[in-house]
């Protein structure tokens, strides 16, 4: 009964190293809870938040195809919202503190969606490249160690294939269309290539809290690892359109057997993180008005249940 | 004062034939609304043909850190498997 002799701390860390995964009600370190917390709310808050920009054209696709997939798409967007604040809410935290967080500009969200969609062509290439390169960030999710979280992974990822697909669709349509559209493409690409592989989050070496996801399970790659598995499968995707990675020292490197590409501009990266970028302030007044702006339709929502419930006691009686 | 709605536990069938599984958890003011919610947040793609909720706070649940005295028992157990019984091999379909 050598167990008994482990602190609880390095129980924990056995149950992890053995491929285990942890459920609600076990015990775990408070840190473990409290990076779950934000790891998980802080991925509900970019599903929430990612609807905006999209929402912004779906009156305007240019064709029913086009939008009643963008609905689906946006759609599936507040259900995976759900999903992980469900997930987050088993840690102890309620809706309610979660949207606090939220409006407030307590948590943060993903920083891509601060980035304006300007162009239809931003659709094609935020399906295309940002849930690209959310879907790499996921699969890997789907094997983290916290059981709820990675259960609405495996939910969320068998859904969001179908995200990226349509938005290649719309590049190699605009692709193949006249040269003002594949212009357009290529323009959506100049502006959302580096936004998009800045999602993986800061250099392996400047991200301090890698080294102790890695430990727990939460996170089984490096945002490096990450980064450089999307470069690699979505330049023959750009080549496949006929549009050029906005990076000129992007070439294939036979020895590693990877595109070696050129360097992230951080400081780009920490200022829109900080609130800065063109459209932080926007999606946090939008959200914050949609959340007020129901509001009265949850208080009475609340008062008519309230209110059956009364009057079911009062015929009993 | 602004209430939360309370949370509850989905259930979803998949096809006749199948029990119901649990598949997460929603908001919802009430029952009603939360097979509501329920279909439009975990069926948007066929995944079922009956959907139970129930309200969380109702559901009981047995404690992990009691895992041992309550689980354990069942591993000495073994002759509760087929495969303790010790047949010779020309026995078929048994």
């Amino acid at each position: 009964m050598e167990n008994k002799t482990l602190s609880l701390d390095d129980q924990f860390q056995e149950r992890i190293d053995r491929g285990e995964n942890i459920e609600a009600k076990d015990w775990m370190p408070e840190k473990y809870r409290k990076t779950h917390i934000r790891q998980i709310s802080q991925h509900g808050h970019s599903e929430i938040i990612g609807m905006l920009p999209e929402g912004n054209w779906i009156s305007r696709a240019p064709s029913l195809r086009r939008k009643v997939a963008l609905l689906a798409k946006v759609q599936d967007e507040a259900g995976h919202g759900l999903y992980l604040y469900s997930a987050a809410e088993t840690l102890g935290i309620s809706r309610d503190e979660l949207m606090e967080q939220l409006n407030s500009g307590k948590a943060k969200y993903s920083s891509i969606f601060n980035y304006p969609t300007v162009s239809w062509a931003d659709m094609g290439a935020v399906g295309w490249l940002v849930d690209g390169a959310a879907i790499i960030n996921q699969v890997m999710l789907t094997k983290t160690s916290y059981g709820p979280y990675a259960r609405a992974m495996v939910r969320i990822c068998k859904e969001e294939s179908f995200h990226q697909r349509q938005g290649y669709e719309i590049m190699l349509s605009l692709c193949n269309g006249a040269g003002v559209q594949k212009a357009m493409a290529q323009d959506a690409l100049n502006r959302w290539w580096w936004p998009s592989i800045m999602m993986f989050g800061p250099r392996d070496e400047e991200s301090p809290n890698t080294e102790q996801s890695m430990k727990w399970k939460i996170k089984k790659k490096t945002n490096d690892e990450l980064r450089q598995q999307f470069v690699d499968q979505t330049v023959p995707q750009a080549e496949i359109l006929g549009l050029s990675i906005p990076d000129k020292d992007l070439k294939w490197n036979e020895e590693r057997g990877h595109y070696d590409f050129g360097i992230i501009d951080w400081e780009e990266f920490w200022n829109v993180v900080k609130g800065n970028g063109l459209m932080n302030e926007k999606r946090l007044k939008d959200r914050n008005a949609a959340w007020d702006e129901g509001q009265w339709v949850r208080n009475a929502a609340l008062a008519y249940s309230e209110k059956q419930v009364e009057r079911k006691a009062k015929k009993i009686a | 004062m602004n209430k939360e709605w309370p949370i509850w536990e989905v259930f979803i069938r998949s096809k006749n034939g199948l029990e119901h599984r649990h598949c997460g958890s929603l908001h919802a003011a009430d029952a009603e609304m939360a097979i509501q919610n329920a279909r439009d947040v975990y069926t948007r793609r066929q995944e079922g043909v009956s959907v139970w909720v129930v309200e969380s706070k109702n559901i009981t649940a047995s404690n992990p850190t009691k895992n041992g005295e309550m689980f354990e028992p069942a591993a000495d157990k073994v002759y509760r498997h087929p495969t303790f019984y010790v047949l010779p091999d020309e026995i078929k379909h048994m």
